[in-house]
């Protein structure tokens, strides 16, 4: 069975099966799981009605990100909802013994930032959690996927889930991005392409010049919305950046450990002539930043393509983008670049990592933010946030007329009172633009840091590339 | 411990859409609860009234007077993408739903709606149109799902098989419990972990 060549998720899979009988899922062993407090609380409630404990709090980690406000944390909480929620989950780490990063903690933030900075996610591990953006950790080549309350149970319970084995679907980027495209239009361009579950039953794995030219954080970003496209889970292979990333980082491996591990990780890339279910490639070097205009991920184009009309459509596809439109109130035909904003929103587990904080100062630095627009920056973690505010970065949001918030999924999910009001307008550095996501009634289009920043500059959705330059800007957008 | 569920009988609600998401199906603001009660009242919540919290005119599918008490839906590709919330399908189940027609299912909803004995009945694409259009001529006709059989009966005696995992189907069948099923195997699991230490330890690492 080793001797036939496997892919990456083939490798971790063989690794993690515990058991399985004939004609049932099996038992897969989960390495990490990352618990927050939107998901989990009835899963608790389940293990005390079961009287069983968390089988294995050592491979388990909790944080608050979904529901916590992003405003100054000595503030009550003024939802009743979610302040008992908040308060349940400290009250269940305590109980079962899992250590929490919760508000106040240096190093709390959204789940799927805080894993790969503290150094829990690692090349071959099964990581999974009660959100669908888990996949995030698969930058890392990790087996990482989203669950429900269900299987956070069961996950607490037992540290195995009951899994079929995922068919593969190979994404290759090739080339060399252009200036202004980054991780964000990479990932929006491939879903874009195959749909909403365009990869349902499907893990990807990316590969390609263009995605191993990407940093760890850029990775991420890619990983992060492989959900958009259907896809449970996506990976790319550990290679040299992964390692330096993860080196000296809290909870990766030390001395010889560390060797040995990295010696395991190297064997996890795919070998030659594995063969897998599905097959895309992508050219990268000739993506343009990508926008969204409707109400999924998978309606997106370049920026400067224009909003397309139902009457292009097979008869029976009509309807949903007719909808989508009214929703939107979005004229076919029209250009999407210049399309009006209210909010533009930089942040969430997709672009709230540092890289993307330099992002959107790069473009911020030296320019206001237009009229009238409320442009809110948030960032994935504290550790983020401490990091931007070494770098001065929350003078230039704030000097550019931008409110520089705590750490949190905020207006991502607008769980927390960060939301876009019936109606308006805004731009996201975000995942989701589905109908309300964002609060209800809202209407999203999702971009890239630069493209999100550069039109905050401008009140209305701009290509970066087109931004006039500014006397103290950096090159960071010709660079990126 | 789920109750075993083999058959029901329902009329259907149609609804035209593709890619429902979850958002859609249980908005995230009723993911406040740290229980499981009232998320009848979420489902749908969005369609069925405006951001001023008015019912919306005409209502929305379910809320649709004649649709009261119908048990299975009938919708477009794609069903439940998006967020993992099990919250979906524990509003479909507290609104009444046991079965759901579609060309497809998001993974994550699909895992999540049979552990609730939700069924995703996956059907082609030329069977998803004519189901419509049967709908549409005969909107009270009463269908039967049968997982036991893996059969749907329409109207006429007319019927087809359909496909479902069938460990999910025995589990639901019996109303088993999946926790209990591996918690039966925690031996050979105990066996595997001790020829594969843990990876990390959340615990440690205070430095």
């Amino acid at each position: 069975m080793s001797e036939r060549p496997r892919t990456l998720v083939e490798k971790i899979w063989d690794d993690h099966v515990t058991a399985s009988d004939p004609g049932a899922p099996a038992i897969l062993a989960v390495d990490l799981h990352l618990v927050h407090e939107v998901t989990s609380p009835q899963a608790f409630t389940g293990l005390r009605e079961r009287g069983l404990k968390v089988r294995r709090p050592g491979q388990t980690v909790a944080t608050a990100d979904h529901s916590i406000p992003t405003l100054d944390p000595s503030l009550p909480i003024l939802d009743e909802l979610a302040r008992k929620q908040l308060a349940q989950i400290a009250d269940n780490c305590r109980e079962f013994g899992i250590p929490f990063h919760g508000q106040g903690s240096p190093t709390r933030g959204i789940v799927h930032v805080i894993g790969p900075e503290l150094g829990l996610t690692q090349p071959g591990m099964t990581i999974v959690c009660g959100d669908s953006h888990t996949a995030t950790h698969g930058a890392f080549g990790a087996l990482a996927f989203g669950v429900g309350t269900s299987e956070i149970e069961m996950v607490l319970a037992t540290q195995t889930l009951l899994q079929r084995k995922p068919k593969t679907f190979k994404v290759e980027v090739t080339g060399r991005l252009q200036p202004g495209v980054g991780a964000k239009d990479i990932i929006l361009a491939l879903i874009a392409r195959i749909g909403v579950g365009g990869g349902t039953g499907h893990a990807f794995e990316y590969t390609g010049d263009a995605i191993r030219a990407l940093s760890m954080e850029e990775r991420m970003t890619v990983c992060n919305m492989s959900i958009e496209g259907g896809a449970r889970a996506g990976l790319v292979a550990p290679d040299d950046t992964t390692f330096a990333y993860l080196k000296g980082r809290r909870f990766a491996p030390k001395g010889a450990a560390w060797d040995e591990a990295v010696a395991g990780w190297r064997k996890l890339p795919t070998d030659e002539g594995a063969t897998y279910d599905r097959t895309i490639v992508i050219d990268g070097s000739a993506l343009e930043p990508m926008v969204t205009y409707g109400t999924n991920p998978g309606m997106g184009l370049p920026i400067s393509g224009r909003i397309p009309s139902p009457a292009d459509l097979e008869p029976a596809a009509r309807p949903d983008l007719e909808r989508a439109l009214t929703y939107m109130g979005l004229q076919p035909g029209a250009p999407i670049a210049g399309q009006k904003l209210d909010v533009v929103f930089i942040g969430s587990c997709t672009n709230g990592r540092i890289e993307d904080m330099r992002a959107a100062a790069s473009v911020l630095r030296g320019r206001h933010v237009a009229p009238g627009l409320r442009v809110l920056i948030v960032p994935g973690s504290q550790q983020v946030k401490h990091q931007a505010e070494s770098e001065g970065l929350d003078e230039v949001f704030k000097a550019a007329g931008a409110e520089w918030r705590e750490s949190g999924c905020s207006m991502c999910i607008a769980m927390n009172g960060d939301q876009l009001e019936p109606g308006q307008y805004g731009i996201s550095t975000s995942n989701r633009n589905f109908e309300g996501r964002q609060g209800k009634g809202g209407r999203s289009f999702l971009a890239s840091p630069l493209t999100a920043a550069a039109s905050a500059v401008s009140g209305v959705v701009t290509d970066p590339r087109t931004l006039p330059r500014v006397a103290s800007q950096s090159t960071a957008v010709e660079a990126h | 411990m789920p109750e075993p569920f083999a058959r029901t009988t329902s009329r259907v609600i149609p609804i035209p859409r593709a890619n429902i998401d979850t958002d859609q199906i249980c908005p995230a603001r009723f993911l406040k609860i740290t229980d499981k009660a009232n998320l009848a009242d979420a489902l749908f919540f969005d369609w069925r009234f405006t951001p001023d919290g008015a019912r919306r005119v005409p209502p929305s599918f379910i809320d649709e007077p004649h649709n009261a008490g119908r048990e299975f839906l009938l919708v477009g590709d794609n069903f439940g993408s998006g967020s993992s919330r099990e919250h979906a399908p524990w509003a479909l189940r507290a609104w009444g739903i046991r079965a759901i027609f579609s060309t497809s299912f998001a993974d994550i909803f699909k895992g999540n709606a049979l552990k609730n004995a939700l069924l995703p009945v996956v059907v082609s694409a030329e069977r998803l149109t004519a189901l419509q259009a049967l709908v549409a001529a005969d909107p009270d006709g009463e269908w039967t799902v049968d997982l036991e059989a893996q059969k749907v009966t329409l109207p006429g005696s007319d019927s087809f098989a359909f496909e479902i995992d069938p460990f999910a189907r025995t589990m639901i069948l019996a109303g088993t419990d999946e926790i209990g099923y591996v918690l039966a195997r925690l031996p050979e699991i105990e066996a595997w972990e001790a020829g594969h230490p843990a990876r990390i330890d959340t615990l440690a690492g205070a430095g």
